[in-house]
Formats: C-alpha cells, structure tokens, sequence
C-alpha cells in the first residue's frame, strides 16, 4: 500500500500516519473483493498529479482485506459473532469461514459444543420473533410509528402497557377473591360461611334494588352510576359477604385474600413501573446535566429515520427546524438573563410570587368548587327525590363534570400565566405540566377528602358506627360507585369529544375558508395532556379496586376502546404537535407521572384499610373493626414459630433497623454513584489529553521522517528505507507505510 | 424446516442468518422487496449467487428511504464502489444494521460513516454543517448553522483537534439517547 503525505508547512499532523493507527483502522469503508477493479483504480490515482486524487484514493479506499488489517484488530474480531462486524458481508463470509475451520482443528466435544450453540441460538431467535408477532397491536404502532414518529408512538405503547397492567391485575383479583366465591356457589361439596350481622342497627343495609314497576330510564342511570341491580353484583365491595371457605381439605379466608390481594397489585405495580423506567433513568444518572436537550442530540439523533410518510418527514423537520431555533433562542436568552440588572431581577421575583400566589388561588378555588360539588351531589342523593331523567344523571355525574372542566380549563390558564413568568423556553414547558399533573391528581383527593367528610359527619355530631350508617350503610360500596362514575364518564368524555369536537373540527378546517377557522387550525395531538388522562384514569382504578373489585376488568376494556378511538382521532383528524416531545425524555415522564400516580393512589386505600372504620352491614370484613384487622388475627392462628417471626418482623425494633439498614444502602450507593461521575470527568480529560498527546508526537515523527532524506541523500546510506524518495519541488514524497518499515527494520 | 422457496439454498440462508440480524423467513421477505424494485433485472432463483447491482436511483424509491434526508449517504456507505449501487448482500446489510436487533456500537461505525461527507474518517465543521443544513433545509441562516455545528464541536471534540474522530462520536452518543431508538428502520 503506498501513501502519499506532504511535508507539514504549518506545523499541522498529516493524514496518511493517521490512516494507519488502530483506531482509524476500524473504520475502513468498503472496497469490492475482486482485486483486479481496486488496482485498476488504484494505477489511475498514481497516474495523476495533484492533491486531490491522491487524498481522496488513500482516504477513501483505505484496505478492506482481511489479511492486511493489523493483527490486534483481527484478534478482538474472533471474539465476537461475524454479524457485529461492521464490515462487507464477503468478508463476514469469509471470517465465518475461517472460524469454522479453526473450529475444525479442535476435538470432536468443543465442535459438537459449537454446533448445539448455533442450534440453541437459532431456536432463541425464533422463539423471539414468534413472541413478537404476538405482541398486540404490533402492526398499528408500526403504523403510526411510521407515520408520526417515535414521539407519539411511545405514548400507544404506554398505553399497550397499561392495557396489560390491568389485565393481571384483574387475573389476580378474579383468581384470589372471585372464583372461590364462584366455586363454592355453585359447586355442593364445597361450603362457605357468611359473615352475620352483629345484630345492632349499624349492620341494616336496605336492599337497594328497585321494586315494583321500573322506568326505563332508571335501569340506565342504574348502569350508569352502580345502583340499583348493579349494587348487589361482583361488582361492587358489598356482595363479598363469604367469611370462610371451606374446602375438603383446608379453610380459605376470604377477608385475608381480599386484603392481600389489594396489597399484592400496588406493589406489582410499583415493581413493574420501576422495571420499565430502569433503562431511561440509568442513562439519566450517568450523565451529569440534562443532555436530552444537547445539540448532538437533536442533530445527530434528531431524524427519525422510520418516518416514511411525506407529510411526516415535512413536519420532523419543521419540528427540527423549531428545536434549533429555540435551543439557539434559548442561549440568547440565557445571556440576557445574566445580564439582568438588580432592579430588573427583583421586579421579575416580585412578578413570579405573585403569579404563583394566582395559580394557588386558582386551584384553591377549583378544590373548593370540587368539594361542595360533591357535598351537593351526596345530599341530592341522600333525599332520594323522583326528577327528571337527565337532571337525575346530571346530580349522580357533578363531581365528575366539575372535575373534567376544572382540567379543562387551568391549562389554558397555566399556560398563558407563564407567559409572563419570563422562564427560558424549556422550563416554561416542564413547570407549565408539572402544575397540570398536580391539578389532575390532587382533584381526585379532593373528591376523596370530600366524601370521607360526608361519611363521618352524622346529624348528632358522634357517630355510633363510627360513619354515618343511616345514609351510608355499606360506605365501601358508595365510594366504590363514585370511583366508577368516574371511569365511565372519563370514557364517555374521551369518545364524545372525538366525535363531536374532533370530527367536526376537521371538516370545518377542510371545508371552511373562513379567517377564524383558519387562525384555530387542525388538530394536534397533544401528548402531555392525553398522558395525563390516562394516568388520571389508572389513578382512579388503583384506588377503586379495592372498592369495586372488577374495575380492573372494565379499564382493561376502556383502555382498550380508548386506543382505537385514539388511533382513529390520530390518523385522520390530527397533525403532529409543532412542538416536538423526544421519545427518551418522554418515556421516563410517562412512567414518573404513573408513579406519582400510583403513590398517590396508595394513600388513600392505605388510610381507608387501616385507619377506618368498616362497615357492619355489608363486606368481607364486618367481623374486624378495621379492615387491616384481618391480617393479625389470621397470624394469630398459625403456628407458634411462624407467629411469633411474623411478630417479630413487623415490631418497631425490626422496623427501625430496617429502615436503618435501608438508609445506609442508599448513601452507599449515592456515594458509588458520585465516584463513578468523577471517574468519568476525570477519564474524559484524559481522553483529551491521550489525543493531543497523539498529534505531537505524530508531528514530531513528519519532522524526524522529513529530515531524514536530506541525511541519505547526503550520506548515501539507504539502510531500512525502501521505496524511491522523490525530492520533486512540489514536495511530495512517496514512501513505504509504516507497518513494513518496522517489520523489516 | 419444510420450507418449500427455491430461492436460496439452506446453507445459504444460514449464512445470513449468522451475518446478519434476520431471521430467515425476514431475509426472504427482504429478497421479495428487492425483487419489487426491479422484477425483470432480479432473478428469483439465488442459488447460484448472481452478480446483480441495482442503481441508487431505483432505490431510494422505496418507502423507507424516500423520506430520509441521508438516504444518498446510506447508499453510499453500504454499497460497494461507493456510489451507491447495491448488489443483494448489501441491500441485506444495510437493514440489518439498521434494524433494532443490531447492537448500539455497530450502529455508531455505521452512522459515523454516514455523517461523514467528505469521507476523510473525521467528522470535520463542514460535516456537521451539511447535516444540519440536510435536517433544515433552507431554514437556517447560514451563520446559525454554522453557529449550530460550532456548539456540536464543542460538545463533543474530546481532544480538541476541531473535528470529531469515531471515538469523539462514540463517546457523543452517549449524550444523545434518542440515537438507539431513531435510528433505525422497519422493514
């Protein structure tokens, strides 16, 4: 291989002995196999004059040959399998072929190893492949992947997830509490016990069914609501009335699954969660600041290359076109913020506390309109009063519509409020959602606060039960209807605004050519806000379960619904958001927003199982005063060792010792996580150090190989220098590449 | 297996399969893609490994490509006189390293090859700058693009020579996480 370099004027590192290190050596780009075409062109470089030519032969066509690469190189390529070679696929052929002959020259056991290898390989990967093509909706995000981009596609596999999130957590209720009860109904060998009433008048619960000659209409606020035939159904808490299940050879108690199942599906909850967002947060903390928003990524990670369709492939650049500019906008603003004066800073300070006083007040206002919205509702019910049909309806679904237009209407609010907060471009974004998922989540408590309120406050101020059983006799079951209110009108919301907003929208925009219309434009899909409703809505069904245990069932169904409609609302009414939302931040916002979800969905189920009071007419657990009382009194009757284990572990001392222990892990592994980054600054500079170390040494070689011809030309003496030293005026010398230099030195 | 094709033998087959990231039932949905491009020049029957080349022009026809700013450079990179005619082992190639099975460091040689414009093994300023002007168009000022390609620069130049080697866009990527999941394409 002959190289061409040029003394160095300036002082700069020349190419060609760059060419030959290791590091470039594996970047070798491809050459065709057969020699005869790479010589012919390789005599037509030689042939011309010039620096071009020259450069672009050696540079370009750097050796492909298996033989000519360096020998370390060669011997990390053994190691790993052909396909990850990043070479042409004769020479993976080829090295394949060399493998397998070396193979050959071992024993009989290591070949018949290698070969059960291949086969077990092969089965894997069929066994994934078949595993995929049984992945719902594959062919629908594939789909829309291709369509809208990576963005959007990540919040239909979100939704892919929560689908069979709920699915096993329906599997899990209907395993553990349903089908026993199922079993023994309609099987004769195998008996239950049911829980009695004690008798007293906290335990009368009036049969809530509808008698005599039944509207129409009522069976459908009935279904609407969880009334009425629906209320002595699976569906709800109060049906569970089975104490003990006896089959032919052991007891089943009832109330300890119930409560054990609750447990088990927050915490597989939890555990799932935090399995799916381990991949983005390890990339997170290996990196020192927020780099999702670098520049390498948006230029170099930036184009999706799945996009296939036209329209998309405009709008990901737009889209691209949008984040430089803002990123850009961004450093400009970032400058003039440094260059604030004092007085400007304290005017912006005194402008921010009170905008932020604003917000507060707004959402205490929203919260106080959920709070006697569902304080007017309960009453309305309670007076139990014939109205009309739809007025009916509207009293039973007010919390629910409050709840909907109160987020509704504080984004737009939030939005235009932060306008004048005078943020940088990407925090307005950030803090704009983060008062959004406050406002979803924390209205939900809102409702909850509210109903727990209505239920212990009795006429005569104390309450004999404990809640007020005169209006609320089986109170689980009256949150439990609340919480599927919830649900059923969140679906009924999501279908109802495709249909007559979306649709509508789209055919105005089409159609009309009117300036108004024009100015509100197509739709987008806004991702932050359809993630929010979905969240809101596994908040509410974590919650509900325990109240209303099929409700897992009915979200797996609404979700299921809710992909399709929109799917439908994306393909044909929406274009993609102007601002783009990166699929890798995105990812991890969905799963921190389902995890705030989830733990604020842990608190009230955890207060209700522990601190209060369960009902006496209705449940599993009319015979304990709480529901966690299930638990001690199931310990209680094991065996002697294992109780007092059980004691042992859920003692203070343990406790304390636990969290102790627990503690002391995480300031290790903080501190671990610590000395990793400074490792990492401290092998980065290196890195830089290593490279510029690299040019001069290259350079100080040019200087000592130009002052060498000049030496034999005066000396004659040619010894370990081959090749024929041109001394032309232009400078340019041919020489032997470095490799044979030192092999026959 | 019972496969009744006729258009690769098996021990062909499983040569791709072990050189590529396909399974066998993909390589031959891949060879029917590249068949459609151009049905009177491609034979069906590959058994007796036919030398056939189809131009960059017939290619970037294909949905997968049309859209994409860098598909002349992809060509490029994979085909081997490097003007972007593609015989059948490079059209197999390059979606396998471009599907989602392919491992992130076999992508990164692969993009880097890409990116490179000039083909000098280094991403220098103007390289950058060509990529940023193909994501924009004519959008960007020619100095805001080159004030883009400066900030790259200097994000990612580790040792400070102005232009970026593989190591530099190696170590790179690892502040860009979008990389694994944009680049790659279904097929």
């Amino acid at each position: 291989m002959y190289v061409v370099f040029y003394p160095s004027h300036s002082g700069a590192v020349s190419n060609p002995l760059l060419d030959q290190l290791p590091s470039y050596q594996s970047l070798l780009y491809r050459r065709k196999s057969s020699g005869t075409s790479s010589t012919k062109r390789r005599s037509l470089n030689r042939g011309r004059h010039g620096s071009t030519s020259s450069r672009s032969g050696s540079g370009r066509w750097a050796s492909g040959r298996l033989e000519e690469r360096p020998p370390t190189l060669r011997s990390t390529a053994d190691q790993r399998p052909a396909r990850e070679l990043p070479w042409s696929m004769e020479e993976k052929r080829r090295h394949k072929e060399q493998r397998l002959q070396q193979c050959g020259d071992l024993g009989g056991w290591a070949q018949w190893r290698m070969s059960a290898r291949h086969y077990l390989k092969r089965m894997k990967e069929d066994g994934q492949d078949l595993l995929s093509a049984l992945q719902l909706w594959r062919a629908d995000i594939h789909m829309i992947e291709g369509m809208f981009g990576t963005g959007i596609q990540s919040y239909f596999s979100f939704l892919r997830f929560l689908v069979l999130l709920n699915f096993v957590m329906f599997l899990l209720m209907f395993s553990f509490v349903m089908l026993p009860i199922v079993i023994s109904t309609h099987t004769s060998f195998v008996n239950s016990t049911f829980t009695g009433g004690t008798g007293s008048e906290c335990s009368v619960y009036p049969p809530t069914s509808r008698q005599g000659l039944v509207v129409f209409h009522q069976h459908i606020i009935d279904l609407l609501s969880g009334t009425g035939f629906l209320e002595q159904t699976y569906l709800f808490y109060g049906y569970y009335k089975v104490n003990n299940i006896h089959f032919p050879s052991f007891s089943y108690n009832l109330p300890l699954a119930y409560l054990l199942c609750t447990i088990t599906y927050l915490l597989l909850s939890l555990l799932w969660i935090v399995k799916r967002s381990a991949t983005g947060f390890k990339r997170k903390l290996v990196q020192d600041e927020d780099r999702f928003q670098s520049f390498c990524n948006k230029v170099f990670a930036g184009w999706d290359f799945c996009i296939t369709n036209e329209n998309a492939a405009r709008l990901k650049h737009s889209s691209l076109l949008y984040e430089l500019k803002t990123d850009l906008e961004e450093e400009r603003i970032r400058q003039k913020m440094a260059e604030r004066s004092r007085k400007e800073k304290c005017r912006i300070y005194c402008l921010r506390v009170a905008l932020n006083l604003f917000v507060i007040a707004v959402l205490v206002c929203c919260f106080y309109c959920i709070y006697s919205a569902t304080i007017f509702s309960q009453q309305k019910q309670a007076q139990d009063q014939q109205y009309y049909f739809i007025v009916e309806l509207i009293f039973e679904y007010l919390p629910s519509i409050v709840i909907t237009l109160a987020n509704f209407i504080t984004p737009i609010i939030f939005s235009i409020i932060i306008s004048f907060e005078d943020y940088s471009p990407a925090f307005e974004i950030r803090f704009t959602l983060m008062r959004c998922v406050f406002m979803r989540l924390a209205s939900i408590g809102v409702l909850l606060f509210s109903l727990w309120s209505q239920i212990t406050s009795c006429s005569n101020g104390v309450c004999t039960c404990g809640y007020n059983h005169t209006l609320y006799p089986c109170w689980e079951t009256h949150v439990g209807q609340e919480m599927y209110k919830l649900m059923i009108f969140d679906l009924l919301i999501v279908s109802s605004v495709t249909v007559f907003v979306e649709f509508p929208r789209k055919i105005l925009v089409n159609h009309c050519e009117c300036g108004l219309v024009k100015w509100w434009g197509q739709q987008e899909f806004a991702i932050p806000q359809n993630v929010l409703e979905i969240v809101y809505g596994q908040t509410i069904c974590w919650i509900g379960t325990f109240y209303c245990p099929l409700m897992p069932a009915i979200n797996t169904i609404k979700y299921f619904l809710v992909f399709y409609i929109k799917k439908v609302t994306l393909v044909n009414n929406c274009r993609p958001a102007s601002r783009p939302f990166r699929a890798s931040s995105s990812t991890f916002f969905f799963l921190a927003v389902l995890l705030i979800g989830l733990a604020l969905a842990t608190v009230p189920v955890t207060v209700s199982i522990a601190q209060i009071r369960s009902s006496d007419a209705c449940g599993p657990f009319v015979n304990f005063t709480t529901s966690w009382e299930a638990v001690p009194r199931a310990v209680s009757q094991l065996p002697l060792g294992v109780m007092t284990f059980l004691n042992a572990l859920s003692s203070e001392a343990f406790a304390v010792s636990f969290f102790v222990i627990t503690c002391l892990a995480m300031f290790y592994v903080i501190a671990l996580a610590g000395a990793h980054k400074r490792v990492i600054t401290q092998l980065r500079d290196q890195l830089a150090m290593e490279g510029r170390d690299k040019r001069f040494l290259i350079q100080k070689l040019c200087q000592a190989q130009s002052e060498l011809p000049s030496r034999t030309s005066r000396s004659r003496a040619s010894h370990g220098y081959h090749g024929n030293p041109h001394s032309s005026t232009s400078g340019v010398f041919v020489v032997q590449p470095l490799t044979h230099y030192e092999t026959q030195a | 297996m019972g496969n009744k094709q006729s258009t690769f033998r098996d021990d062909q087959l499983d040569e791709y399969q072990d050189c590529t990231f396909f399974t066998s039932k993909e390589i031959l949905r891949l060879h029917g893609r590249f068949r459609d491009l151009a049905p009177n020049v491609v034979p069906l029957d590959y058994t007796n490994n036919p030398d056939v080349t189809l131009p960059s022009s017939l290619i970037i026809t294909m949905p997968e490509l049309k859209e994409n700013p860098f598909r002349y450079r992809i060509l490029e990179t994979f085909s081997e006189d490097g003007e972007g005619n593609l015989t059948f082992y490079d059209f197999v190639d390059l979606f396998s390293v471009l599907s989602e099975t392919a491992p992130l460091d076999l992508k990164i040689i692969y993009a880097f090859r890409i990116y490179d414009f000039n083909r000098d093994g280094f991403l220098c300023l103007e390289d950058v700058e060509e990529t940023v002007h193909r994501l924009t168009g004519e959008e960007l000022r020619v100095e805001e693009r080159r004030l883009v390609a400066r900030r790259v620069m200097e994000e990612a130049d580790l040792d400070g020579d102005g232009k970026l080697s593989l190591i530099d866009f190696q170590n790179m990527i690892s502040r860009a996480p979008d990389f694994i999941s944009t680049f790659h394409i279904r097929i």
